[in-house]
């Protein structure tokens, strides 16, 4: 009796993937295996195995909905095909007109943070103030607890939401910083070179 | 325009920015004494003369004044002096190229994020709030209703009522003052205020004298005073009060 039943029997992962589908779908913001696995009462190494069968359905080329992993979840976005058409229909306030010190204050948090204001004017070497004020105020960064050795001072982090308009899977995707910039060396040598010349 | 061969004339040091800098670094030249506001002016005239903004020579000036200002900012702050005396000048140059190089890998990391922007600006997402979890219903232990109404019973007594007694003060109407003026007044054509109520509460006076201005502003009474602190005399306004009050109260 059980064999037979088996074979007409849909596919329980596919069942699944429905679930995990309907969850992304009225989630507001990515959800880990974890709290699909959760939500859906089920495993969460079948959830993982039901999010490859929902990521083959809803993939750029294929679908206008996407899933993609960022900021540690899950989330369905638009298909990058619609962007126009999704510009025409909303704005994105998170990440509008950034400015350069909006940029480098969100590059020391998410490095080094969590870190405080004096941290970040003593990287920058100005006050940082207004720039973390448009930051918090963009959802790109939060306060993380106080900064009990430095005066209680407050100290700041980046958001899921920096994580997600920047498409980072979680923050390790950040590029290392050694690859980045001068060195040391070659800024001693410029320096130097500089005073040399004399 | 090359930064480096700006002529400097100041106070403590004549010749061209290069060599500055080398003395600088060499510790030979002492920052506090370099005023560094006179290196910008002398920039800015040199900046000014020609038409174009040479952006290259700006921020190059910008990051050597700036490693300047911090420099001798530092050699003025006396916490940080001894770490700073300890430093050798090549420690010094050591730690502002360390600085330097701290800033421009973050100035990097910028430009990447910037990047990251454009490439991953046509990912379009719904954000909202976070999800709100349901609400788990509390679920309850059975109870025995005979001790649920013990309990009930207990809490319905209503408790001992608040004492305001302390609280209590006694005003008497001040239509009670009105009628015992009137009266007196009728019976006599002065009365000295404070005979009139001295054996009363101080409260009682108060009210009393309410009274007696609600007399005089309806005309029935004028009152007198000789001097601050003096006795307060009342006469029926009909009644004439000079003479008759240097009488009464000589």
């Amino acid at each position: 009796m059980d064999a037979p039943l088996r074979l007409i029997a849909a596919n329980p992962l596919d069942q699944l993937a429905k679930t995990v589908e309907a969850l992304l779908v009225v989630a507001s913001a990515p959800l880990t295996a974890q709290e699909l696995a959760e939500a859906a009462a089920d495993d969460p190494e079948r959830v993982e195995a039901a999010l490859g069968l929902v990521g083959e359905r809803y993939r750029e080329g294929r679908s206008g909905i996407v899933l993609e992993h960022v900021a540690g979840g899950w989330a369905f976005r638009a298909s990058r095909e619609a962007a126009e058409s999704c510009a025409r229909l909303i704005e994105k306030p998170a990440q509008r007109n950034l400015s350069q010190a909006a940029l480098e204050t969100l590059a020391i948090v998410a490095y080094l943070g969590p870190c405080t204001r004096p941290d970040v004017t003593r990287i920058r070497g100005v006050a940082a103030d207004s720039a973390v004020a448009s930051l918090l105020e963009r959802g790109l960064i939060a306060e993380a607890g106080r900064d009990e050795e430095a005066g209680g001072a407050i100290r700041y982090r980046t958001t899921p939401l920096f994580e997600r308009v920047f498409g980072l899977e979680s923050l390790s995707e950040l590029p290392r910083l050694d690859d980045l910039g001068a060195s040391v060396d070659e800024i001693r040598d410029r320096l130097h070179t500089v005073a040399d010349i004399a | 325009m090359i930064v480096r061969e700006l002529e400097l004339d100041l106070d403590a040091f004549e010749g061209p920015f290069d060599l500055l800098l080398t003395l600088v670094l060499k510790d030979e030249l002492d920052l506090a004494e370099l005023d560094i506001a006179a290196i910008v002016l002398a920039f800015l005239e040199r900046l000014a003369e020609r038409e174009q903004l040479d952006l290259d020579a700006c921020g190059e000036f910008l990051v050597l004044i700036s490693a300047l200002l911090e420099l001798k900012a530092r050699g003025l702050f006396p916490e940080e002096a001894a770490e700073l005396a300890e430093l050798e000048p090549e420690q010094a140059a050591e730690e502002l190229a360390r600085r330097l190089a701290e800033y421009r890998r973050m100035k990097e990391a910028a430009g990447w994020l910037r990047e990251r922007l454009e490439t991953e600006g046509d990912r379009y997402f719904r954000v909202g709030p976070a999800p709100l979890a349901p609400k788990v219903e509390p679920t309850l232990a059975p109870h025995d209703p005979a001790r649920l109404a013990a309990v009930i019973r207990l809490l319905a007594v209503p408790p001992p009522e608040v004492s305001l007694a302390h609280m209590a003060l006694r005003f008497p109407p001040v239509v009670q003052f009105l009628e015992r003026f009137r009266s007196v007044l009728q019976r006599r054509s002065r009365f000295d205020f404070d005979q009139e109520v001295g054996e009363l509460s101080r409260i009682e006076q108060a009210v009393a004298f309410l009274a007696l201005l609600e007399l005089r502003r309806g005309g029935e009474i004028s009152i007198d005073q000789a001097a601050p602190f003096a006795p307060i005399r009342i006469s029926r306004a009909d009644v004439e009060r000079e003479d008759s009050w240097t009488l009464r109260s000589a």
